[in-house]
């Protein structure tokens, strides 16, 4: 077809689930240009969510995670080294060893790392962990092995709620520090946060909430932990899991919209310049990407989640070889899914765009529902527990911006059908409204770093 | 006659052997009501819509007219498929425990071997014949040889359950216009026969296990509850029942369609790694399944801009959805190697078929074996005599002779 641009030189930086994909769907929509992958870690891309459920529980090496492959991509593979910067007007790319890459055109997928312990020292003790990579997850396996006496886990969002309850299966002693008041509140609110903390305790876990940990002790060694209300723990093994950190630093001269909130982008995924002008030769894709969606009142949102890595990487490969008006929007109704404490969470829709839930089916007591989130009287999302079959229904709503609360009369509605609030941070401070992220802006201090061209 | 309704139409014997035109009349109108009150639904869309709608139920007893299906007057519950949540979920999960993850996740692929050996034997049966009957020599004795080890019922018992079996279906069936009462009464009375029979085989697992699923539902397991009597008795007349009736139909059906596309049998045939993808399409293109016809909205719910009434009986048309052109590219082109097949050949939601593993698996063995054997087969009689069920469509005899 005219306008297809199918040769040149395309480079991906990131060469994890998203880059993966990418590289696949250009090779499928007929690029027969050089392609090459760039990765900071040294073995070929794997997969993530196993990570802190299978391999922590030793059911599968985390070496055997390995991403399967829909297609050859036919890609020079530049693993096991960083990329450092980006020359946009050269159109090269920077790497650790000295390299530089030209590209015609780029793509972004750098993703996220593990946010580590705030005090180095700590950090480096024998026994603190963070999980994010396969290397990691194989020396935390490793650990867990052992037989540590204690298990302290610091944060109790999805990975730190994963992590425990791997270790309550091997029928380890854990401890989790939550600073909020229950485990999964900053993702899924107060309703099943408190659903949360009630099973955690159920199957043995030590869960201490509305804390932090103030000290992690040893000699070498990790000994133990001081927690805010002055109460200690012995733990010889400590898993920080306090959130990711997007990997944008590289970034930093390369005058993109690019900074501690991810790489700002259209719904094209094409990559916006610190000024807000659109590139038509870089795009983002996956948890680096912060793009607007129009579900959620085009709010500028980046997604930590494993479909939408998928999605958005097929989209931004697409765009990459089509010309505009064949371009595609990446509109995928966000999802992403866990399990712990023998509870399968799924979820459709952003639950923290709403300021109410309610009980839609099931039932709190018996642990199996399906909780319907609204914002400003619509449905905006909606989280299953050990009940994802009904999912579709509530992912029809949220497209169609069906008014919440949804129609009763579900067959199984056995809690009140009286919405409550949702207890998520407000929706409205969610990206700090529709703007572009300049470089070096600090969201909390509504400062702007310029950088110097260098 | 003209003033037939469409689901009359649908439903008349005349037509089974092709019901295909009548569906695409059907999908012109999306949402169609009949004159007899119920509703038809069989664009690919609003099906998956009302599958996937926790509004509608699968319990007859929530329609507002009178349930004329007869069941219930057995002194029977219904067993899960015709049940909601929590209740379904409770008994499916119970009767899931023994068949499948999380509980037992490598049963249906231990079977492998075994499902296997099953199809060797019977075409072994075939050699020499000059006339082979797919559905009496093959394609009927798998399943039922399968499901009969699967729950740990005597083979020997077959030709008893069968006439069972064959009265239970004939009760599902909507025939409009015509008085059900004797087929129903006939199918209530099989269905608390078979019902007591299985009773008593569980009865005697539970105090000398084997195994099988009839002996783990007698036998209970622990944390996650149990059956009662008359569950084990609902529970197990249905997965026998949906065990066979229906991967019978999937293996012909699989068969006649690859018969009436020689090229496609011919790539089968030098490409067994095919297979899976083949029966997907065979689940599109021929589902055994080709209608749901027991679902009532338990609200008045809004679909394509229509308002289907609480209460009415609403029949959901699996086979015509599966060639809604809106959502199938070219959709009456058998296609084995097709993509994005996400058919409702096993339904959606939380009904969706509890056995498609083990009917994928068979069907899968049994036409890569078959079409292995049969040399070039030539087809006797094209359209075959239909059973005549409209809900569990397929050949009641499919008469080939090998080539």
């Amino acid at each position: 077809m005219r306008g297809e641009v199918r040769d040149g030189r395309i480079v991906i930086v990131g060469a994890s689930l998203a880059g993966l994909r990418a590289a696949e769907t250009l090779r499928e929509k007929g690029f027969t240009g050089s392609l090459t992958l760039v990765g900071e870690e040294p073995q070929p891309p794997y997969d993530r969510p196993p990570l802190s459920k299978q391999v922590l529980l030793g059911r599968v090496p985390a070496d055997r995670t390995g991403l399967p492959r829909r297609r050859d991509v036919e890609a020079q593979w530049r693993l096991g080294v960083r990329a450092t910067g980006l020359d946009p007007i050269g159109k090269r790319v920077l790497l650790a060893d000295g390299e530089e890459v030209p590209f015609d055109r780029l793509l972004i997928a750098t993703g996220t790392r593990a946010r580590p312990w705030p005090n180095p020292a700590e950090a480096a003790l024998d026994g603190v962990f963070t999980l994010r990579t396969s290397d990691e997850a194989r020396r935390l396996a490793e650990r867990l092995d052992a037989g540590p006496r204690r298990v302290l886990v610091i944060g109790a969002g999805f990975t730190g709620s994963e992590i425990a309850s791997a270790c309550r299966e091997r029928g380890l002693a854990v401890t989790v520090a939550e600073r909020g008041p229950a485990p999964l509140v900053g993702a899924l609110g107060g309703t099943l946060g408190a659903l949360a903390a009630k099973l955690q305790r159920a199957h043995g876990v030590d869960l201490r909430c509305g804390v932090t940990v103030t000290a992690l002790e040893g000699d070498g060694r990790l000994t133990g932990a001081q927690f805010s209300d002055g109460t200690h723990i012995d733990a010889d093994v400590a898993v920080v899991a306090l959130g990711a950190i997007r990997n944008t630093e590289w970034l930093a001269e390369s005058g993109l919209a690019a900074g501690p909130r991810g790489v700002t982008c259209d719904a094209g995924c094409r990559a916006f310049d610190m000024y807000g002008i659109v590139t038509d030769d870089v795009f983002a894709a996956g948890d680096i990407a912060r793009f607007p969606h129009p579900l959620f009142e085009y709010q500028l949102l980046s997604l930590e989640h494993w479909g939408n890595a998928v999605a958005q990487a097929e989209v931004a490969a697409h765009n990459m070889v089509n010309p505009g008006p064949r371009r595609l929007p990446h509109l995928t109704v966000p999802a992403f899914w866990s399990s712990q404490f023998g509870l399968n969470i799924k979820s459709v829709g952003v639950p923290t765009f709403s300021d109410q839930v309610v009980i839609a089916q099931g039932s709190l007591k018996d642990a199996r529902l399906v909780a319907v989130y609204g914002y400003r009287g619509r449905v905006t999302a909606a989280v299953s527990v050990n009940q994802a079959r009904s999912l579709a229904y509530y992912q029809r709503l949220i497209e169609t911006a069906a008014p919440f609360p949804p129609a009763p009369g579900a067959a199984d509605q056995i809690e009140s059908p009286v919405p409550v609030p949702s207890d998520v941070p407000d929706p409205k401070l969610l990206s700090h409204g529709p703007t572009v992220a300049l470089t070096g802006h600090m969201p909390d201090r509504r400062l702007t770093v310029v950088q110097p061209a260098r | 006659m003209a003033a037939d309704t469409l689901f009359q139409r649908i439903t008349d014997y005349a037509h089974r052997a092709d019901p295909y035109p009548l569906y695409a009349e059907l999908r012109e109108s999306r949402v169609a009501r009949q004159e007899d009150g119920s509703y038809l639904v069989g664009t690919y869309h609003e099906i998956a819509a009302l599958l996937h709608d926790p509004r509608v139920s699968s319990d007859r007893r929530n329609r507002t007219a009178p349930d004329e299906t007869g069941i219930g007057e057995e002194g029977l519950p219904p067993a899960f498929i015709g049940l909601d949540d929590p209740e379904h979920h409770r008994l499916r999960s119970l009767a899931m425990w023994s068949f499948g993850p999380p509980h037992t996740p490598g049963r249906i692929d231990a079977m492998h071997g075994e499902i296997t050996r099953i199809v060797k034997d019977l075409i072994g049966g075939l050699a020499g014949k000059e006339r082979i009957d797919i559905v009496d020599d093959f394609a009927y004795p798998l399943p039922v040889t399968v499901i009969c080890r699967l729950l740990g019922v005597p083979i020997e018992d077959e030709p008893q359950f069968r006439q069972w079996s064959d009265a239970i279906v004939a009760g599902i069936d909507p025939s409009p216009g015509e008085d059900p009462a004797e087929r129903q009464r006939a199918a209530a009375e099989a269905r608390k026969t078979m019902a007591l029979y299985l009773g008593e085989l569980a009865g005697k697992r539970r105090d000398h296990p084997s195994g099988d699923m009839l002996s783990a539902f007698a036998t209970g397991h622990g944390t996650d509850g149990q059956f009662t009597q008359l569950e084990i008795m609902t529970t197990s007349v249905l997965l026998l029942i949906a065990g066979h009736e229906t991967t019978v139909n999937l293996i012909t059906n699989g068969i006649l369609t690859l018969l009436r596309h020689p090229d496609q049998l011919a790539r089968l045939r030098s490409d067994p790694t095919l297979m899976p993808l083949a029966v997907e399409e065979l689940l599109r293109y021929e589902p055994p399944v080709q209608m749901l016809p027991q679902r009532t909205p338990l609200a008045d719910i809004e679909i394509s801009g229509l308002t289907i009434p609480k209460g009415v009986p609403l029949i959901l048309m699996l086979a015509s959805g599966n060639r809604d052109p809106e959502r199938f590219r070219d959709p009456d082109r058998f296609d084995p190697a097709r993509e994005d097949n996400q058919h409702l050949g096993f339904g959606s939601g939380i009904h969706s078929c509890f056995g498609a593993p083990l009917a994928r698996l068979e069907a899968q063995i049994a036409l890569n074996e078959l079409i292995q054997h049969l040399g070039s087969p030539r087809l006797v009689e094209d359209p075959p005599p239909y059973r005549r069920s409209p809900v569990l469509r397929g050949p009641r005899h499919l008469l080939v002779e090998p080539g």
